[in-house]
């Protein structure tokens, strides 16, 4: 498959949109349809088609296994995070008005930075597992 | 129209269901699986459930059928034939099935605005949504801010289930003590 030019150029001209659009639904998930849940999957998918296509090895240069891992962590350390910093500012756990001065301002800060943490865990975890995955069927591993 | 579109779709998931049933070749099953996925995704997507849809279609269709071609590269690609005919799972889906129609006989007309999972805090978040937290997705701000614990004991469970695939298939490299 690594071979097929046609597959090549198309994964070349695809990623990059792919990447965006997990991206858009990312930042976009306030107004519409989307959040931190689903862009994490379709970021995930972008790069499991690069290593499909481009092999693993490749991917694996983009995105190391000690990224992701550190993503896993870092996404839920995030949520949780936020959470602890609702109760020093003086509200209760995962109390996102109390972030900012202006209680709706305090909600979309918290709700944002509570997205990229989902965001991140659920990238790192779909893509370590299909490393996981892709790696036992080679048997150099 | 609505219930003609979802109507069609539902027997397009039933015939899928039929061929996954019928068919021995893994590869093929797992393809039909990925379309079984999209099917429910559009059934979501015309019920007005989007974020539900975009979630099926991407985990369901997506990265689950990526996974199920990893796991069928490292086994045969043709089921082999049952050494008994399976009559007891038969009737156990059989009756489990009829047992959930059943139940849905007893659960309110879809979209009824008077069902009892509409009363409780449905109004409080459509009312006071703009007032506390002010975005024009009202998923968002019940997933991320009403009910965030809830969200946050998901992401706990999507980090937990990664842990456990490392813990199950991490191989250590003889000698050299990295892995891999």
């Amino acid at each position: 498959m690594t071979n097929d030019l046609i597959l090549r150029i198309v994964a070349r001209l695809l990623i990059p949109f792919i990447l965006l659009f997990a991206l858009y639904v990312q930042f976009h998930g306030d107004f519409g349809p989307g959040g931190g849940f689903q862009a994490g999957v379709i970021f995930a998918a972008g790069i499991i088609f690069h290593a499909l296509i481009f092999g693993l090895s490749d991917a694996r240069r983009v995105i190391p296994d000690r990224l992701i891992e550190t993503m896993m962590a870092i996404g839920v350390l995030l949520y949780a995070g936020i959470g602890v910093g609702g109760m020093i500012l003086g509200g209760n756990f995962l109390d996102y008005f109390v972030l900012d001065a202006d209680s709706i301002h305090g909600q979309h800060r918290g709700i944002f930075w509570v997205e990229l943490g989902v965001a991140l865990t659920v990238c790192g975890v779909m893509l370590k597992i299909f490393y996981m995955f892709a790696a036992r069927g080679s048997a150099d591993d | 129209m609505d219930s003609l579109i979802i109507l069609s779709l539902l027997l397009m998931m039933l015939v899928t269901v039929v061929l996954i049933i019928r068919s021995r070749n893994l590869f093929g099953v797992i393809v039909l699986g990925g379309v079984y996925s999209f099917l429910m995704a559009t059934v979501l997507f015309a019920l007005d459930a989007v974020d539900v849809a975009m979630t099926e279609a991407s985990v369901g269709a997506g990265i689950s059928t990526v996974l199920m071609l990893g796991a069928l590269y490292l086994c045969r690609s043709e089921e082999s034939k049952p050494l008994h005919q399976p009559w007891l799972a038969l009737g156990i889906s059989i009756a489990l099935a009829a047992g959930l129609m059943f139940g849905m006989v007893g659960l309110p007309v879809f979209s009824d605005p008077n069902a009892a999972i509409h009363q409780q805090v449905v109004p409080r978040y459509l009312n006071d949504m703009p007032k506390e937290i002010d975005l024009p997705n009202v998923v968002t701000a019940v997933l991320a801010s009403y009910r965030g614990y809830d969200t946050l004991g998901e992401t706990t469970v999507v980090f937990t289930a990664g842990v456990g695939v490392i813990a199950l298939l991490r191989r250590r490299r003889k000698g050299s003590g990295d892995d891999q």
